[in-house]
C-alpha cells in the first residue's frame, strides 16, 4: 500500500508529465487559454489515462515481453514481440479513445457534451502514449502500480494545465513586449512553473 | 514552387516557434548536442517519408479512418527508425529512452500530414516534411548549443571550456547549473520566439 501512495505522489509531483518529461505539451499550450476548456480536457486525460494504461500493461505482459506467450503454448517461450510495442500501444490508445468517445457519447451525454471535443485530440496527445511506454522502461510489477501511475501522472498533467490556464487568464492584463506576447511569454511562464516544481524533488520517498 | 515549400518552414512558418508542434518530445532530449542532433535526424525521416507514403495513397484512404492509418504509417517508420538507432548508436537510443517511441505522437508529423500531405502530390509533401524537419532541428540544435555549452561546458563531448579556468582548479569559472534542468529549455525557446518576433514583425500575436 505504502509503495502504491509513493508512486502516486511521485508520479504527480517529482515526476510531473509535463514539467519533467514535457510530456502533451502541444495541446498544453493550444488548450490552456481559458479555466474551463482546461479542466475539460485534464479530466479527459485522466480518464484515458486511466484506461489506456492497464490495458498496454496487461498486452505487454502477456503478449509482448520475451516469453509472455509461453501461456498459450510452450513452443513460444523464446519469442520476443517487444519490438512491435510502440505500434501496438498507439493502436490501443487510437481504438480505446475512439470506443472511449462512443460509450460517453451513448450513455452520458452530459459529459460527452464537456469531454466530447477533446477526446479525439487525446489519441494524439504524448502524455497518453509516453504514460505507456513509461510503464514499459520503468517494468513495474503489478497492474495496481501500472494504474496507480496512471492516475497520478493523470492527476499531474490535470494540476499543470489548470494552474497554466490560470495564470494565462491573468497575464491577459499585463503589460508585456510586442513581441513577447503570447507564445513566448507562455513557454517563459511553463519555464518558471517547471522551476517550482523542481522544489519536489528534494523529497525522497 | 518547391523552392518556398523548403525555405518557409525553415523560419517564417518554423514549427516549433511559430506553429507550435512538436514541442512534445522535442525538450527533453536538447541537454547535450548529440542526442539533439539524433533526435532531429530521426524526426526529419519520418516526417519526409510518412507525409511521402501518406501522399502516395491519399486517394484510397477512406477518410472516416485517416488517422489510424497514418498512425500505423508512421509508427512503422518510427520502429524502423528505432531499430537503426538501437543496432548502431545503442548509446544515444538509451539517452533518448522513450523519447525516439514518441516520435509518433509527434504533433509535426501528424500536422503536416493533414495539412499538407493529403492534399499534395508527393514529391512536394517528401520536400514539406523533410523542411519541417530541418526546421524542427534548426531550432533543437540552437537549444541544445546553448545548454551545452553553458551547462557543461562541453560540445559534443568535447571540452570547450578550459580546464583551469573552473573554480576547483583555481580558475573563476563556474558551470550553470541552471541549464541542465529541465526548465530552461522552455525558457531558452521562449527566448527564441522573442528575438524572431522582433526580427519580423508580422509574426506579432496581438
Amino acid at each position: 500500500m505504502q509503495e502504491l501512495v509513493n508512486i502516486f505522489v511521485k508520479s504527480i509531483f517529482m515526476e510531473n508529465m509535463v514539467f519533467a518529461y514535457f510530456l502533451g505539451m502541444c495541446s498544453f499550450l493550444a488548450v490552456s487559454k481559458s479555466v474551463k476548456t482546461a479542466t475539460g480536457l485534464g479530466i479527459a486525460v485522466i480518464f484515458v489515462l486511466v484506461i489506456t494504461l492497464p490495458v498496454n500493461y496487461l498486452i505487454y505482459k502477456y503478449v509482448l515481453l520475451p516469453g509472455a506467450l509461453s501461456w498459450l503454448s510452450p513452443q513460444f517461450a523464446d519469442l520476443d514481440l517487444s519490438f512491435l510495442s510502440f505500434i501496438i500501444f498507439i493502436a490501443v490508445v487510437a481504438s480505446i479513445t475512439q470506443l472511449v468517445e462512443m460509450v460517453v457519447e451513448k450513455f452520458t451525454p452530459a459529459l460527452y457534451s464537456s469531454l466530447g471535443i477533446f477526446l479525439p485530440l487525446i489519441a494524439v496527445n504524448c502524455a497518453i502514449l509516453g504514460g505507456s511506454l513509461f510503464m514499459q522502461e520503468r517494468g513495474y510489477e503489478t497492474l495496481g502500480q501500472a494504474t496507480t501511475f496512471a492516475l497520478g501522472s493523470g492527476v499531474g498533467w490535470f494540476l499543470a494545465i489548470v494552474s497554466l490556464a490560470a495564470i494565462r487568464e491573468k497575464l491577459k492584463y499585463s503589460n508585456i513586449p510586442a513581441p513577447l506576447r503570447g507564445l513566448g511569454i507562455t513557454f517563459i511562464v511553463v519555464g518558471l512553473m517547471g522551476i517550482a516544481f523542481m522544489s519536489f524533488m528534494g523529497i525522497k520517498l | 514552387m518547391n523552392k518556398k515549400i523548403f525555405t518557409e518552414p525553415l523560419f517564417k512558418g518554423n514549427p516549433i516557434t511559430v506553429l507550435v508542434l512538436g514541442i512534445c518530445s522535442a525538450l527533453a532530449v536538447t541537454t547535450k548536442l548529440e542526442p539533439a542532433i539524433v533526435m532531429a535526424i530521426s524526426v526529419t525521416i519520418v516526417t519526409g517519408f510518412s507525409s511521402f507514403i501518406i501522399s502516395l495513397i491519399r486517394n484510397t484512404i477512406p477518410n472516416r479512418i485517416r488517422i489510424i492509418v497514418q498512425l500505423v504509417v508512421v509508427a512503422m517508420l518510427v520502429i524502423l527508425v528505432d531499430q537503426i538507432l538501437k543496432a548502431y548508436s545503442y548509446e544515444v537510443s538509451k539517452q533518448l529512452s522513450v523519447f525516439v517511441g514518441l516520435i509518433i505522437t509527434n504533433c509535426i508529423i501528424m500536422g503536416r500530414i493533414e495539412a499538407f500531405a493529403l492534399g499534395n502530390k508527393p514529391f512536394p509533401s517528401l520536400i514539406d516534411g523533410l523542411a519541417n524537419g530541418f526546421g524542427y532541428g534548426i531550432i533543437l540544435v540552437v537549444v541544445a548549443f546553448v545548454r551545452e555549452f553553458f551547462g557543461s561546458g562541453t560540445l559534443l563531448g568535447i571540452q570547450i571550456i578550459p580546464l583551469n579556468w573552473y573554480l576547483k582548479n583555481g580558475g573563476f569559472y563556474e558551470n550553470n547549473g541552471l541549464m541542465i534542468l529541465p526548465p530552461m529549455a522552455l525558457i531558452l525557446i521562449g527566448l527564441i520566439i522573442w528575438v524572431q518576433r522582433s526580427i519580423s514583425k508580422d509574426l506579432i500575436e496581438k
